[in-house]
C-alpha cells in the first residue's frame, strides 16, 4: 500500500517515515471534490481527511453543502472533479455499491429505509443472506437482526412488523444497525440524532464512542455543537458549497467554529480551506 | 401479532383473555384481514348471483368455467402487481397479448408446419417458445425505455398499446388465424385440456402435501432459532383449512361431466360400452387453471422467496432508498416488464388456444381487467404493498361478476358500468381500511 510513497521518496528518510505512518493512518482523503447541478455550485473544491479511529465533525448552516459533499464519498452523488483516496488508494466510488465495497457506510438524514417491509428485510437490504438453494435465508436474517438490534436497542421486539410502524427513536436505530452489521470501518452519520429524544440522543452519542474505541472512523454532520465538542476529534466546516477552515476541536472555541459558521471566517488554530473570508478585508 | 412488545405485555395478555373466538383465531393465525375481506366478498357476490339465477351459479359447470375463464386474466394478473408495486403500470398488455398470440397463431398454422411438417409433436412446444421469447423482448424493450431511459411506464405503455394492437393486425391484415394445432388446443381447457379425475386427485394430494410440509418446515425453521411460535392449534387450524379449500375445488371439478355428445365418441373410439343412464366422465382440473395456478405459485415464491422479489417491495416503498442501499434499480425494473412480457405470452397461449385462432380484437381492454383485479386483490398505487395471491382472487372477483351477469341476462353495456362502479368502489373501500389500520 506504501510502496508508492517509499518509492518516490527514496532521497529523504525522514519523509519515509513520515509518509508511511500517515498513509497507516489516514483512511480517507478527498481532494478538491466538486459537484454542480446545473448552474448551481452545491460542492467547489472541496478537501477533508479522516483518520483511524477519528470523528470528525462536519458543520454549516442548511445548504451550505455538507451532505451533498458527504454524498460524493458515499457514492449516492457521483462527483464532477476531485480525487478520493481510500487508505492510501484512489478509490473509484460512483455509486453506492462502490462505496460499500471500500467498507464505507452512510447513515443518511433520511434514514433510507424502505418502511413497507420488516427490520431484517431493510438491514439486508441489497445484501440478503440466501440459503443454499439460492433464496432469501429469512429465519437467519431475524436471527442477526434481532442481535444487533439486541445491542442497540435492548426493548425493541417488533420484528415483524413495516418500519413505518415503528418510533423516530427505532427507526433511526434500524438505520444504525444497518450501517455497523456489515463491520464498516468508515461511517458517515448525517444528523443521526436530529429526530431524536434526548434520551435516545444520548444513546446514539454513547454508540459514537463505542465504535470509535473500535477503531471505526466516522464523519459525523451535526447541527448541535454541544455534540459536536463531546464527540468529535475535529471539525470541519462549510459554507456556501466551500470549506472554510479544519482545526482540531481542542485548539478553537464554541465561538471560534460560530465564526466559521456564520462569517466564515477562519481561526488562528485553524487550517484554511478555500471558502475562508479574510475579515481584515472584508 | 404473536411476538408483541414486552413491555405491553400483560396487557395484550389481558386483551387475549377477553377476546371473541374468530378474534383470537385471527391473532393467532396472523392472517391478514384484508385477504378475508376480499374472499368475504368473493363468497358473497358468488351467493347473491346463486339466489337471482335461480341456483345456476353455483354448480360445477359454472365454476368450472368461471375458474378457466380466469386463468388468461389471472395470468397476467399476477405480473401486473409487481408492475403496481414498483409504482409502474402497463396499459400494453392486452394488446401485447393479442400481438404475441397473433405471431403464435401464425407460426403454428403457417411457417412451422412448412419447417417441421404438419401434424409434428413437437410444433406446440416450438410455438410456445416463440411466443415466451418474443413476449420477453418486447417486455425488455419497454423496461428498457422505462428504466434507462427515464420514459414513465404510462407513456411507454399507452404506446406499447397502440404499436402492438397495430401489428397484430398487420401480421395477417386483420384476418383470423384458425384451427390451431390440436395439442397446443388442450393449453386452453375444454373436456381434453383437463385432466380428469384421477390427475386431478393426485394433485390434490401433493398440494395437501406441500401445505403441511411448508407450515411445517416454517415451524421447524422458527423453533431452529428459538423466534416466537405460533400456537399449535392456529397451524393446524390453518392447514386443515388450506387442504379443505383444496379438496373442495378439486371435489367440484370432478363432479362435472363431459358433454354427452363428446362422451359417446370417445367412447366409441376407444370401444368403450356405454352403461344404462350414461358414461360418467369427469373433467377434472383444466389446464389452463393448472398452468395459472401454477403461475402463482412461482410468482409468489419470486416475490417473496427472492433477491429480486424483495428488491421490487423495497423499491415501492422507497426507491431512493434501495438505490442507496446499492440496489440496481434500473435492471430490476427492466426484468419486471420483461416478467410481464412472458406472463402476457403464456396468457395469450391459453386465450389462443381456447378460442381455437388468433384473432385481431384479442386481449382487448384485457389491460383494464388485469389493473382491476391486480387493485381489487389489494395491490396499492402508491407501490410496496400487493400480493399475487390477492391478485388471483380480484380476477377470480371480476370474472365471477363478469359471468353472474351473463347468467342474469344483463346486457353488455349494463356489464361494463357494473365493473366499473365495483372497480372504483373497491379503490375507495380499500383506501378507507388503509387509513385506519397503518
Amino acid at each position: 500500500m506504501n510502496s508508492k510513497h517509499e518509492t518516490t521518496n527514496v532521497s529523504d528518510s525522514n519523509s519515509i517515515t513520515k509518509q508511511t505512518d500517515e498513509a497507516a493512518t489516514t483512511v480517507i482523503e478527498m481532494h478538491d471534490c466538486s459537484i454542480s447541478f446545473g448552474g448551481i455550485h452545491a460542492v467547489q473544491n472541496a478537501s477533508l481527511s479522516l483518520k483511524k479511529g477519528e470523528v470528525v465533525a462536519l458543520l454549516g448552516h442548511n445548504g451550505a453543502g455538507k451532505s451533498t459533499f458527504i454524498k460524493l464519498l458515499s457514492g449516492a452523488y457521483k462527483r464532477d472533479t476531485g480525487v478520493i483516496k481510500v487508505r492510501g488508494e484512489e478509490a473509484t466510488i460512483n455509486n453506492p455499491r462502490d462505496a460499500k465495497s471500500y467498507g464505507i457506510e452512510t447513515i443518511y438524514q433520511t434514514l433510507a429505509l424502505a418502511d413497507n417491509v420488516d427490520t431484517a428485510a431493510n438491514l439486508y437490504l441489497g445484501r440478503e443472506l440466501r440459503t443454499v438453494w439460492g433464496t432469501l435465508d429469512d429465519v437467519a436474517m431475524e436471527a442477526k437482526a434481532r442481535e444487533v438490534m439486541g445491542r442497540l436497542n435492548p426493548r425493541f421486539q417488533r420484528f415483524k412488523e413495516p418500519v413505518k410502524a415503528l418510533s423516530g427513536g427505532q427507526r433511526q436505530s434500524v438505520a444504525i444497525a444497518r450501517a455497523i452489521l456489515f463491520d464498516a470501518q468508515i461511517l458517515i452519520m448525517d444528523e443521526p440524532t436530529a429526530a431524536l429524544g434526548p434520551q435516545e440522543t444520548a444513546q446514539v452519542g454513547e454508540l459514537i464512542k463505542q465504535l470509535k474505541k473500535d477503531g471505526i472512523s466516522i464523519f459525523l454532520i451535526s447541527h448541535d455543537i454541544e455534540d459536536v465538542f463531546e464527540l468529535a476529534d475535529s471539525v470541519a466546516v462549510m459554507k456556501n458549497g466551500q470549506m472554510v477552515g479544519t482545526a482540531p476541536v481542542s485548539d478553537v472555541t464554541r465561538d471560534d467554529v460560530l465564526g466559521m459558521i456564520i462569517l466564515g471566517k477562519c481561526p488562528p488554530g485553524a487550517v484554511r480551506g478555500p471558502g475562508a473570508i479574510d475579515t481584515e478585508l472584508a | 401479532m404473536s411476538d408483541s412488545p414486552p413491555n405491553s405485555g400483560t396487557q395484550d395478555h389481558a386483551a387475549q383473555a377477553t377476546e371473541s373466538l374468530p378474534k383470537r383465531l385471527l391473532r393467532a393465525t396472523e392472517v391478514d384481514t384484508r385477504m378475508l375481506g376480499l374472499i368475504g366478498a368473493l363468497v358473497m357476490i358468488w351467493v347473491c348471483f346463486h339466489f337471482l339465477s335461480d341456483g345456476r351459479f353455483l354448480t360445477p359447470r359454472n365454476l368450472w368455467n368461471l375458474s378457466v375463464q380466469t386463468s388468461s386474466v389471472a395470468v397476467m394478473a399476477t405480473g401486473m402487481v409487481l408492475i403496481i408495486v414498483t409504482r409502474h403500470i402497463d396499459l400494453s398488455v392486452g394488446s401485447l397479448l393479442g400481438f404475441v398470440a397473433m405471431i403464435m397463431g401464425v407460426t403454428q398454422t403457417a411457417f412451422l408446419p412448412d419447417v417441421m411438417g404438419v401434424g409434428s409433436d413437437w410444433i406446440w412446444v416450438v410455438t410456445l417458445l416463440v411466443g415466451i421469447c418474443l413476449g420477453a423482448f418486447i417486455g425488455g424493450v419497454h423496461g428498457f425505455i422505462i428504466a434507462y431511459a427515464g420514459v414513465p411506464a404510462f407513456i411507454v405503455t399507452l404506446g406499447g398499446l397502440l404499436v402492438w394492437r397495430g401489428l397484430a393486425w398487420w401480421v395477417t391484415t386483420g384476418q383470423t388465424v384458425s384451427p390451431m394445432d390440436p395439442t397446443f388446443r388442450l393449453i386452453g381447457g375444454g373436456p381434453y385440456g383437463s385432466i380428469g379425475a384421477f390427475w386431478s386427485w393426485m394433485v390434490a394430494i401433493a398440494a395437501c402435501v406441500g401445505i403441511v410440509f411448508s407450515i411445517a418446515i416454517g415451524r421447524i425453521n422458527r423453533k431452529r432459532f428459538n423466534f416466537p411460535l405460533r400456537p399449535m392449534w392456529a397451524e393446524l387450524t390453518m392447514a386443515a383449512i388450506g387442504c379443505a379449500s383444496v379438496l373442495g375445488a378439486v371435489a367440484t371439478a370432478n363432479s362435472y361431466p363431459w358433454p354427452r355428445g363428446i362422451v359417446k365418441r370417445y367412447a366409441e373410439q376407444n370401444s368403450i360400452t356405454v352403461p344404462e343412464g350414461g358414461l360418467f366422465i369427469a373433467h377434472g382440473i383444466a389446464i389452463p387453471v393448472l398452468i395459472a395456478v401454477g403461475v402463482g405459485i412461482v410468482m409468489t415464491f419470486i416475490a417473496t422467496r427472492t433477491r429480486f422479489g424483495r428488491y421490487v417491495f423495497a423499491m415501492g416503498g422507497n426507491p431512493e432508498a434501495a438505490e442507496l442501499a446499492g440496489i440496481n434499480t434500473r435492471w430490476v425494473t427492466m426484468k419486471i416488464f420483461i416478467l410481464m412480457g412472458v406472463l402476457c405470452a403464456i396468457a395469450g397461449a391459453i386465450s389462443t388456444a381456447r378460442l381455437n385462432a388468433s384473432t385481431n380484437a384479442q386481449g382487448t381492454l384485457d389491460e383494464l381487467l388485469v389493473i382491476a383485479a391486480a387493485v381489487i386483490g389489494g395491490t396499492s398505487l402508491s407501490g410496496g404493498i400487493g400480493t399475487i395471491v390477492g391478485a388471483i382472487i380480484g380476477a377470480l372477483v371480476m370474472q365471477s361478476l363478469q359471468s353472474g351477469m351473463v347468467l342474469l341476462g344483463v346486457d353488455a353495456p349494463f356489464q361494463a358500468v357494473v365493473v366499473g362502479v365495483v372497480l372504483v368502489l373497491a379503490v375507495w373501500l380499500d383506501g378507507l381500511y388503509r387509513s385506519r389500520s397503518v
